[in-house]
């Protein structure tokens, strides 16, 4: 895995590509970002990592400990952190890299990570994308699951029946997105296409797993 | 809405736009691609609708094409809108002019002309 960052989902606009074509993006806030900790495998943490950390915090509202981590690191009190591991000692960054929109390029394909938009408690519509009945024509069921199961074979509902539950608030990653503006003076990233979370959520942006070339 | 897109949405923005209304007659001039040559192409009609605002604020253009009512969606300021010139400036008492499309042969592009703009 290589270096990511971490982020702030700002929300959503539209930006015109030099085609004149207009690209809907969402810009997040990358300003902030700090090594915290560097793990290395010839070291006592056994494994090759960067630590980051993302958004001030006060002091006040930290623990003792932390307290003490950020000192260590030289780094004011961070809200979020988050490491990205290497496979050896040898793939890490230079120990000067630059944490900020810098890290990217324009046309780079990234994958962002967030916790999706909670929706509360939802039926097998929305939350599974089931069919449902009819409206008309007589129908009495309209956005019920209809059967969960056969008879006596097997004589139960097999585990994983998709069924009516909590909706949303889950970690989810949406690959291969590109960069459309990469503004190192504005601290952000206009990645386009939408991406998990509401407006202020803490997203993780690294290059794209599946995706290199340009 | 966050001070930083704000500013990527006002860097966007055209810096004249001319000034028209719904009602008036315009003749879009627009930036058409074909292969690795650029040229304009002209759409004029009446502006039936003006909608949204900053970035995000568009105009629908209505003409009839040989008998056919044809309507085109432009979004302000788009780059592939290069200008917008003003012909005829009408009178209208509506702020959507949708009831044109229910209109036939002559009545269908009939917009009273500005009065103010004749006695000033």
């Amino acid at each position: 895995m290589s270096l990511g960052l971490i982020g702030k989902k700002l929300g959503m606009t539209k930006v015109y590509d030099s085609k004149g074509d207009a690209i809907t993006v969402t810009v997040v806030d990358v300003s902030g970002n700090a090594v915290v900790q560097v793990k290395q495998q010839a070291g006592k943490d056994g494994y090759s990592a960067v630590q980051v950390g993302f958004d001030e915090q006060r002091e006040s509202r930290l623990t003792r400990p932390l307290v003490g981590h950020f000192k260590k690191a030289g780094v004011g009190g961070k809200r979020v952190l988050k490491e990205f591991r290497f496979a050896s000692d040898a793939d890490m960054p230079a120990a000067d890299v630059v944490l900020g929109p810098e890290l990217f390029t324009e046309g780079q394909w990234v994958d962002v990570i967030g916790v999706t938009r909670g929706k509360g408690f939802q039926g097998v519509m929305k939350r599974h994308g089931f069919a449902g009945q009819p409206a008309t024509h007589g129908h009495m069921m309209h956005r019920r699951p209809g059967s969960i199961g056969c008879r006596s074979t097997p004589g139960l509902v097999w585990k994983n029946q998709k069924m009516p539950g909590h909706d949303g608030t889950v970690r989810r990653t949406t690959q291969n997105l590109k960069v459309v503006q990469a503004r190192a003076e504005d601290g952000v990233l206009l990645i386009s296409g939408s991406i998990p979370g509401s407006k202020g959520s803490y997203v993780v942006v690294r290059p794209a797993k599946k995706k290199s070339a340009k | 809405m966050s001070n930083i897109i704000d500013k990527i949405q006002t860097e966007q923005l055209k810096k004249e736009v001319p000034n028209f209304k719904v009602g008036d007659t315009v003749k879009v001039h627009t930036r058409v691609v074909e292969g690795d040559k650029e040229r304009i192409q002209i759409f004029a009609g009446i502006v039936i609708c003006r909608r949204g605002s900053s970035l995000n604020e568009a105009f629908t253009v209505r003409k009839i094409s040989y008998g056919e009512g044809v309507e085109r969606v432009f979004p302000l300021h788009s780059p592939k809108v290069a200008t917008i010139e003003v012909t005829k400036s009408g009178k209208v008492r509506r702020a959507r002019l949708h009831y044109l499309r229910s209109r036939k042969g002559k009545k269908a592009m009939l917009v009273k002309e500005e009065s103010r703009a004749v006695s000033a």
